[in-house]
């Protein structure tokens, strides 16, 4: 089955391509790029996608998808689904899972589950065993199943001895060491310690908690020549850190969310556990500084932290409700409303940062727009204005302080492994 | 004049206004504590449910007293543990205590904002007794009202709250409270024991008690809290007492009358010696009464507003 | 304010208080067992100046208080404004005493049932005697005055107006016709 993609514009910066043309696609490749002839049209379905942009597959690299544990919040498809309708056709997958992602099987597990998926979900394994931070991970092995990253995620793999000894570990297969950077001793709090902790007497957690193990990850990078990405950076100074870490040459790469470019602690006024975060949202000080990373490149790219958690336990008493939000759906609209419509970032930089450079770090080649490839894309209308309505979110979980927000830039499409995603249905392709 | 809200969450954003009509009506209930017969039948048939999710004796005695006083029925709910540890989640809690009908509900919980998610489910009128480290409005209120009751007013007058104001629900709430009323409120402890950004409250920093007494009419003696780590941002209870116990010798180097207030339980030679706590410049006991006469009065403010 | 009659002027005013004092004594076969309590608002200053009168016909002291009984009200749930309340002031032990309860209107007996029951709280005196300066019928409940200043027919539409220089400009007690958003349908 032919089926033809027109109206809108083709975008990656990888390859260079920015034009306005057409695309076939024969049973899920791309057959044909550039403007169509009369012939064309026999025995194709045609999609029309005017003023939109059709750009390398979105790709999520910070996504808790639950299962295997928790598929009572998602699943691997449920979450898959959510990536889809968020516009994603990839997403790397956190090993905070019970069982966590440490044995080969699990990866194994994971891969099989999703295999049917238009979205690719590619796991990313433990760095110790059970997350505890007593002992490596076996990596050989979960890498040759399809590891593509290790991390402790939820928590900083536990000792600068361990991390270092991962970096070392991972440097012979060319792996990364993803950190979610929190120093331990200062993790019992539930906001981000300021005047707004103090007024509403919850338990801080002081920015340094992040900025410690920033530095101390810098550090231990750098001596054992490894590979570090900084998860969900959020505070000013850590930000300042990973600039001057790559201006010294080291190996490092950051992402950020959107609710940490978006809001700000000011929100926690309402006691509402949908704000409640880790890393806390924190000043206008730190999304200014999330914004500027993202703009002069220190910050790579954007991730969701996709974190489902169900309406029970986000009712909990604030000081016990999980933290996280979910994120699938709403990134791409963040991100343009927040980045792009406020002239933050431009389009070729929004694509790098959603697509093109999340895979760079996890060394996933970027799908290319060219003839004879398969077709992994997303179409997307930067300008569509849309109300987020949680009841229609994918994804099990309805955590998500964006409920009822006016967002500018919505996903029409995504095509990937012979699926097409349109107007809410899978077609196979 | 009612109050401006049916619930009493907090003094943040309480108004002047309603602060003076609490204290006011405060005054006609301690006159009814000093009759022979020391009830009114004022909340008949009114159901009120003290919510404590936390061991807190006093607080709820002086509670449940207020309302036996007013002849509402009351219902003690006491549970050491959260229960969302117990299985039954928080809100299904309330949703069952809610179906009995009840009127309003007093709430002690230890995590902040409880009791404003409280005013989301319930349709009773919300009492805060306590919320985490966040207010704890009803013990400012009778502290003020104990002040005024001494000095005859609080506007101008230079407060001071001494103890682990970092941890202290007590603090927050005076601190909202007082600088409504016009008061200069200023805190004194260990600096590991100040709270991030708290000067942008308004409120003065002291870390030395001498100065403290001496800048203040009136000191607020807080309980130093043993069970709350206290360990990690004081090295003893010895080195908290020599440095910061509010102490005769302290008070006599002064020469000066200070008024001396203390929530309770005391930990008698620590934060405050023997000899002060039941010196001739102390409110403590005269607090615990006004406790239960402001009580009354939020009580009958809230609960026969329509 | 639409005035339907002047039912009592200051001179007026001035012979009641003088021959309610009269009728108190009188009953009580002199001063030496009661005491005076006076309702808030306008009985307290009706009671201030009975007492005032019984004290120079008899020249002797008689213990005055002043009674808030909001507390012991009945109608706070049909009420739309909350009453505020104000402290008692009864400085001495009402047991074994003739009391005599003074108000200014005596309408539906429900305040005059909250003050007994208010008293009641504070002892057992030996008798409880009302006194007001108006009685306009319309009782809910069994209760009647053991004085009255003047009896005034009233319809359910009109109001009686107690004024005193207390807190008032002048002296007097009128009939008027209930403002409109007071009316009962």
């Amino acid at each position: 089955m032919n089926i033809i993609i027109k109206g809108t514009t083709i975008l990656n910066p990888e390859q260079n391509i920015n034009e306005k043309t057409d695309l076939i696609i024969s049973d899920g490749v791309i057959s044909k790029f550039g403007n169509l002839a009369e012939s064309d049209y026999k025995n194709a379905k045609v999609y029309e996608f005017n003023n939109s942009y059709c750009v390398p597959g979105l790709f999520d690299m910070h996504v808790h998808l639950r299962e295997p544990g928790r598929e009572d919040e998602e699943t691997i498809i449920t979450g898959s689904d959510s990536a889809a309708a968020g516009g994603f056709t990839g997403v790397a997958c956190m090993p905070n899972t019970n069982p966590a992602i440490d044995t080969a099987e699990v990866v194994k597990f994971i891969k099989e589950k999703s295999q049917q998926h238009l979205v690719e979900v590619f796991p990313i394994a433990a760095a110790t065993q059970e997350r505890k931070g007593e002992g490596l991970s076996p990596m050989i092995e979960l890498f040759e199943a399809g590891a593509i990253g290790f991390s402790d995620d939820g928590n900083a793999i536990k000792s600068a001895s361990l991390l270092r000894n991962a970096f070392e570990y991972v440097k012979m297969f060319d792996s990364v060491i993803i950190e979610h950077c929190e120093d331990e001793s200062f993790a019992d709090g539930a906001m981000n310690e300021g005047i707004i902790s103090t007024s509403l007497g919850l338990p801080p957690i002081p920015s340094i908690a992040e900025d410690i193990i920033v530095m101390r990850d810098i550090i231990t990078a750098e001596y054992s020549n490894g590979k570090i990405h900084i998860a969900h950076i959020s505070s000013k100074n850590a930000i300042e850190l990973v600039r001057q870490a790559k201006k010294k040459g080291i190996n490092i790469t950051a992402e950020a969310t959107p609710h940490h470019f978006t809001l700000t602690e000011e929100s926690l006024k309402s006691y509402d556990t949908n704000y409640k975060m880790n890393p806390p949202l924190r000043t206008k000080e730190d999304v200014d500084a999330v914004i500027e990373g993202l703009k002069d490149g220190t910050i790579d790219c954007i991730a969701s932290d996709h974190a489902p958690h169900s309406i029970e336990e986000k009712e909990y008493e604030f000081i016990y409700a999980p933290n996280g939000i979910i994120g699938l759906e709403t990134t791409l609209g963040l991100t343009l409303t927040e980045l792009y419509h406020k002239k933050h970032l431009n389009i070729v930089q929004i694509i790098e940062k959603l697509s093109i450079n999340p895979r760079k770090i996890l060394k996933i080649p970027t799908p290319q727009i060219k003839e004879g490839e398969k077709a992994n894309l997303t179409i997307f209308d930067p300008n569509s204005i849309w109300t987020v309505d949680i009841s229609k979110f994918k994804s099990k979980c309805k955590n998500s302080p964006f409920n009822n927000k006016l967002l500018t830039g919505k996903m029409l499409a995504v095509i990937n492994k012979n699926k097409m995603l349109f107007e809410d249905k899978f077609i196979h392709i | 004049m009612p109050l401006a809200s049916r619930h009493l969450l907090g003094l943040y954003g309480t108004n002047r206004e309603d602060i003076e009509l609490i204290l006011d009506t405060a005054r006609t209930f301690r006159e009814v504590l000093e009759r022979p017969i020391k009830k009114v039948p004022t909340l008949q048939g009114k159901t009120v449910v003290n919510l404590f999710f936390e061991a807190s004796t006093r607080t709820r005695i002086s509670f449940e007293l207020a309302q036996k006083r007013l002849s509402a029925d009351t219902i003690n709910f006491t549970t050491s543990t959260s229960s969302t540890k117990k299985g039954e989640t928080f809100k299904d809690t309330v949703r069952n205590i809610e179906a009995m009908k009840v009127d309003m509900i007093v709430v002690r919980h230890e995590s902040a904002g409880v009791p404003l998610f409280l005013t989301r489910i319930s349709n009773a009128n919300i009492i805060n007794a306590g919320d985490g480290t966040h207010e704890h409005p009803t013990q400012a209120l009778l502290d003020m009202y104990s002040i005024k009751e001494k000095l005859g007013k609080l506007e101008g007058l230079r407060i001071c709250i001494v103890g682990d104001i970092a941890h202290s629900r007590v603090a927050l709430s005076n601190i909202y409270g007082l600088t409504t009323m016009g008061a200069n409120v200023s805190v004194c402890g260990p600096s590991t024991m100040i709270p991030h950004s708290l000067e942008r409250l308004g409120v003065k920093i002291f870390t030395d008690v001498d100065k403290a007494i001496q800048e203040n009419d009136v000191l607020n003696v807080l309980r130093i809290q043993l069970e709350r780590k206290a360990g990690d941002r004081i090295p003893s209870l010895r080195e908290y007492r020599n440095y910061f116990g509010v102490t005769t010798e302290r008070l006599e180097k002064f020469n000066k009358e200070i008024l001396i207030l203390h929530p309770g339980p005391i930990n008698r030679g620590i934060e405050i010696s023997s000899e002060v706590a039941d010196g001739p410049f102390q409110v403590i006991l005269d607090q615990v009464t006004n406790g239960v006469a402001i009580r009354m009065a939020v009580l009958y403010l809230l609960g026969t507003k329509n | 304010m639409k005035i339907k009659a002047i039912v009592i002027d200051e001179e007026g005013l001035k012979r009641t208080v003088v021959r309610l004092a009269h009728e108190i004594l009188e009953r009580n076969k002199g001063s030496n067992n009661i005491v005076i309590i006076g309702m808030r608002t306008r009985g307290e200053f009706l009671a201030n100046r009975i007492h005032q009168k019984i004290e120079n016909i008899d020249n002797s002291k008689i213990p005055l208080g002043v009674l808030d009984a909001t507390l012991y009200r009945d109608d706070f749930r049909k009420r739309m404004k909350q009453p505020e309340v104000s402290v008692t002031n009864i400085t001495f032990d009402i047991t074994e005493k003739d009391v005599i309860l003074i108000d200014d209107v005596l309408y539906t007996g429900r305040s005059v049932r909250a003050a007994l029951d208010a008293l009641m709280d504070l002892g057992r005196p030996n008798t409880i005697q009302l006194c007001v300066l108006v009685d306009r019928g319309h009782r809910e409940l069994p209760i009647k005055a053991d004085f009255v200043g003047k009896n005034i027919p009233t319809s359910i539409n009109e109001e009686v107006k107690v004024q005193m220089k207390e807190c008032d400009e002048e002296d007097s007690v009128y009939l008027i016709e209930t403002p409109d958003e007071f009316k009962t349908t």
